[in-house]
């Protein structure tokens, strides 16, 4: 058999059917093309009739558009997974640490660990949070890690995305559609449960009280802050306060009342205790940071600091999962955790730093460059994907900007096989798990959600770009 | 629950009963038509006057024809009271208050929306008119049945069934004001062929044709439906039954927290003061006047229960 360039985590390195696919393959034999494409149609039909659309930015019609879903489900053994998990826990634990240290003593600078200008010259590095002890401790109530798979027990890092982490709500829809389309399928695979992500979700909240206290008896009130129905994620804010059973709230909903947060209801203000929030820092607070910002509340981030309210994530985490950041992390998991990291970090050259941008400039055609402070895939440049103009004019933004640029090799994202005309045919993934953190412990949903790059070859997985999503399956081993 | 939540459910839920009464008055309408008599074009004004949207008619389109006024009431953008631009709204409500409504009330009112959308599309055919206005019908009446069947009986639920009873007695209460001189007392026992097209036509506008032919003699004639249409409680569109809803839905929502809001008393001096009388005695005071005074208290209504509720800031 030939062996392949990418890693496929069905058929391996060398066409070797993968163990957790076994099931899978010997279902998939018996099935007919046909049948599955009209489960493939069924499947777009139910995505439409629940609502999961997206906005797409930047148009006038507010046009929804689907994400496409694949129906092959994407496979991972048990105890792959585990060890898998373990990572993402010690990882989580080490921003978190890394997040107090930051707004407080500073001793991965003192230690000489992290140069000062990192903190010092960063955009997502908020003042207003020095001195600061968030509820709980906890600064990243929620996280989804960005990971590639490149090889048999092998994952990297892509990014930690510390803020607001979007696309849970994919991970549950895809288990129900799959549920509800290849229910035998679930009867010979024993998949784990994801669905309980709501209900740990709201605990998990729950449980880092304001240090005031709760407004009214035991159980904490909850809502979810969304900047409202045209913001591109406005299903998967409503939809996480469906499942939580909470309120949905816009700022114009919200006041200052006696020193707390409070929501109009149909009987007057009422007090909220912990703010799931999905509006980014700098909207959070026109007192505080943008005064021209209607998507936040006047006002809430003195009620936070007086201890009256739980924001998640807490504001100023950017600075966790920001690009430059990034080449520090195994540092900065050893220096918290005092382990060496389990998880692989891919290797970075900082366009800051004289010699990495001397090396990135002549390197272009093969390597990745994302601005620093960029998100969603946009201004980015895939080398080997580019045309030569391509990278002349992305040279020229790099000469301007050098510190606005880092650099990653072209990583060999695995394949999963994936519906297409043709059948069966690889294409690329990654992978998002989801990572609640309270002041009771870490907790990663088995799964995540799976990008997949649908063109063929390509490496780009964002839904803005022509990615689409899969089930995620962690087997019960 | 957030003011802006009662809010967004009152108005989807007003926006679905009119897109189904805007759907049967055009019925009633083409029917109308079809019959021959009379002026079709005076009928097809009074249909968009009956239906609230005859300013912005006149304004864009001018002459009356019916093509004109079915695309008008059916699918123009320029019109926010059309079918699809009603079917539309509901769904953008719906999609606000989504975390109050059941998976099944959201479905039904995305599939409405799914469906108008791709209906409507394109102008519909006189052919096709029919069917279509059915199906439009058949979507309203599935997100109201999954309401019914799916909703918890609390403060969601009392909003919901507010916005639909201020449209629909709205509804009415604008037919019989076009339509009020049909209705007036006259010489005549038995009313003309021309008459008789007219009381029908009120009469189809509410979907009350069967009711009131099982419960009236073959002469009943004006007087009859007018108190059919105002007084009648059987009738599920008639003024006095929605008002009473209003009111028993503005009592549970108010169950336990207190003095009765200004909204509640409000809708008890509308049904103390026009809702409890007999006909004759409406008659007497000017149906015209009658009528008018009902829709001006319906709209203060709909203002009080916005203040009551903290509908806006």
């Amino acid at each position: 058999m030939t062996k392949t360039d990418f890693f496929d985590e069905m058929w391996g390195f060398e066409q070797d059917l993968r163990e957790p696919y076994a099931q899978f393959h010997e279902w998939f034999e018996q099935e007919d093309t046909a049948r599955l494409r009209a489960k493939q149609r069924e499947a777009e039909e139910l995505f439409r009739l629940t609502g999961i659309t997206f906005n797409v930015y930047g148009r006038d019609d507010a046009e929804e558009r689907l994400i496409p879903f694949d129906i092959i489900p994407r496979i991972i053994s048990g105890n792959e997974w585990y060890k898998l998990s373990r990572g993402i826990e010690q990882r989580v634990r080490a921003i978190n640490a890394f997040l107090h240290d930051i707004y407080h003593k500073q001793e991965i600078i003192k230690a000489g660990r992290l140069p000062s200008e990192m903190i010092a010259n960063n955009d997502a590095f908020l003042p207003q949070m020095i001195g600061v002890e968030p509820p709980g401790g906890v600064y990243t109530h929620i996280v989804g890690v960005d990971l590639v798979h490149t090889g048999p027990g092998e994952f990297y890092v892509l990014e930690d995305n510390a803020r607001t982490p979007s696309g849970v709500s994919y991970m549950l829809e895809n288990r129900e559609t799959m549920l509800q389309m290849f229910p035998e399928l679930f009867s010979c695979n024993r998949v784990q449960s994801v669905q309980n992500y709501p209900t740990n979700l709201r605990r998990s909240l729950g449980a880092t009280t304001p240090r005031l206290g709760p407004t009214h008896g035991e159980d904490p009130v909850v809502a979810v802050l969304t900047p409202g129905i045209f913001n591109s994620a406005y299903f998967e804010h409503a939809f996480l306060a469906d499942q939580m059973g909470v309120e949905l709230v816009e700022g114009h909903d919200l006041r200052v009342v006696n020193g707390r947060v409070a929501m109009r209801t149909i009987r007057g203000y009422t007090p909220i205790d912990v703010l799931y929030r999905r509006v980014d820092d700098e909207f959070l607070d026109p007192l505080n940071f943008r005064p021209d910002s209607q998507l936040g509340v006047p006002g809430i981030m003195d009620v936070y600091r007086a201890g009256g309210i739980t924001i998640a994530n807490a504001p100023g985490t950017g600075i966790a999962d920001d690009k430059a950041i990034y080449s520090y992390m195994p540092d900065i998991v050893e220096f918290y955790t005092g382990e060496r990291p389990l998880l692989n970090n891919v290797p970075t050259w900082r366009c800051s730093d004289p010699d990495d941008f001397a090396y990135v400039r002549e390197n272009l055609a093969d390597l990745v460059v994302k601005e620093v402070h960029g998100s969603g895939g946009y201004g980015m440049l895939v080398g080997p994907a580019a045309t030569k103009k391509d990278i002349a004019a992305f040279r020229k933004k790099l000469e301007a900007r050098p510190a606005n640029y880092i650099a990653q090799p072209t990583l060999s994202l695995s394949t999963v096989p994936t519906f297409t005309r043709a059948g069966l045919s690889p294409r690329h993934v990654d992978l998002r798990p989801f990572v609640l953190m309270s002041p009771n412990g870490i907790n990663v949903t088995p799964g995540g959600l799976t990008r997949v790059a649908l063109q063929k070859g390509s490496l780009v997985v964002n839904s803005s770009q022509g990615g689409g999503t899969k089930d995620t399956w962690v087997l019960e081993d | 629950m957030l003011g802006k939540t009662a809010n967004g459910l009152f108005w989807m839920y007003r926006y679905l009963e009119r897109a189904e009464n805007t759907a049967r008055l055009i019925e009633t309408g083409q029917r109308i038509a079809l019959t021959r008599l009379g002026d079709s074009d005076a009928e097809w004004r009074s249909v968009l006057l009956s239906a609230g949207v005859w300013p912005g008619y006149e304004t864009y389109k001018g002459d009356v024809t019916k093509e004109g006024a079915i695309d008008w009431l059916l699918r123009s953008r320029h019109n926010g009271s059309s079918v699809r631009a009603c079917i539309s709204t509901a769904r953008q409500n719906a999609r606000l208050v989504r975390t109050a409504l059941t998976g099944e009330v959201w479905e039904s009112v995305n599939a409405a929306y799914m469906n108008a959308e791709k209906m409507l599309a394109r102008q519909v055919s006189e052919r096709d008119l029919p069917g279509c206005l059915r199906t439009l019908r058949q979507h309203t009446a599935l997100v109201r049945g999954m309401t019914h069947g799916t909703m918890l009986r609390e403060a969601n639920y009392e909003f919901s069934r507010l916005g639909t009873f201020l449209e629909r007695a709205d509804n009415t209460g604008r037919i019989l004001d076009v339509k009020y001189y049909v209705l007036l007392p006259s010489a005549r026992a038995v009313g003309s062929a021309l008459d008789n097209v007219q009381w029908e036509s009120i009469l189809r506008s509410v979907a009350a044709r069967g009711g009131f032919r099982m419960g009236h003699s073959s002469d009943a004639g004006p007087r009859e439906i007018t108190h059919f249409l105002i007084l009648d409680q059987r009738l599920p569109r008639s003024l006095a039954f929605c008002v009473h809803q209003l009111q028993d839905n503005l009592k549970k929502l108010n169950a336990g927290n207190g003095k009765p809001p200004e909204s509640l008393k409000l809708v008890d001096l509308l049904l103390r003061k026009y809702l409890t009388h007999e006909v004759d005695a409406i008659f007497e005071y000017g149906l015209h006047e009658f009528i008018q005074e009902i829709l001006a208290l319906l709209g203060d209504l709909t203002t009080q229960i916005q203040i009551d509720y903290r509908f806006y800031e």
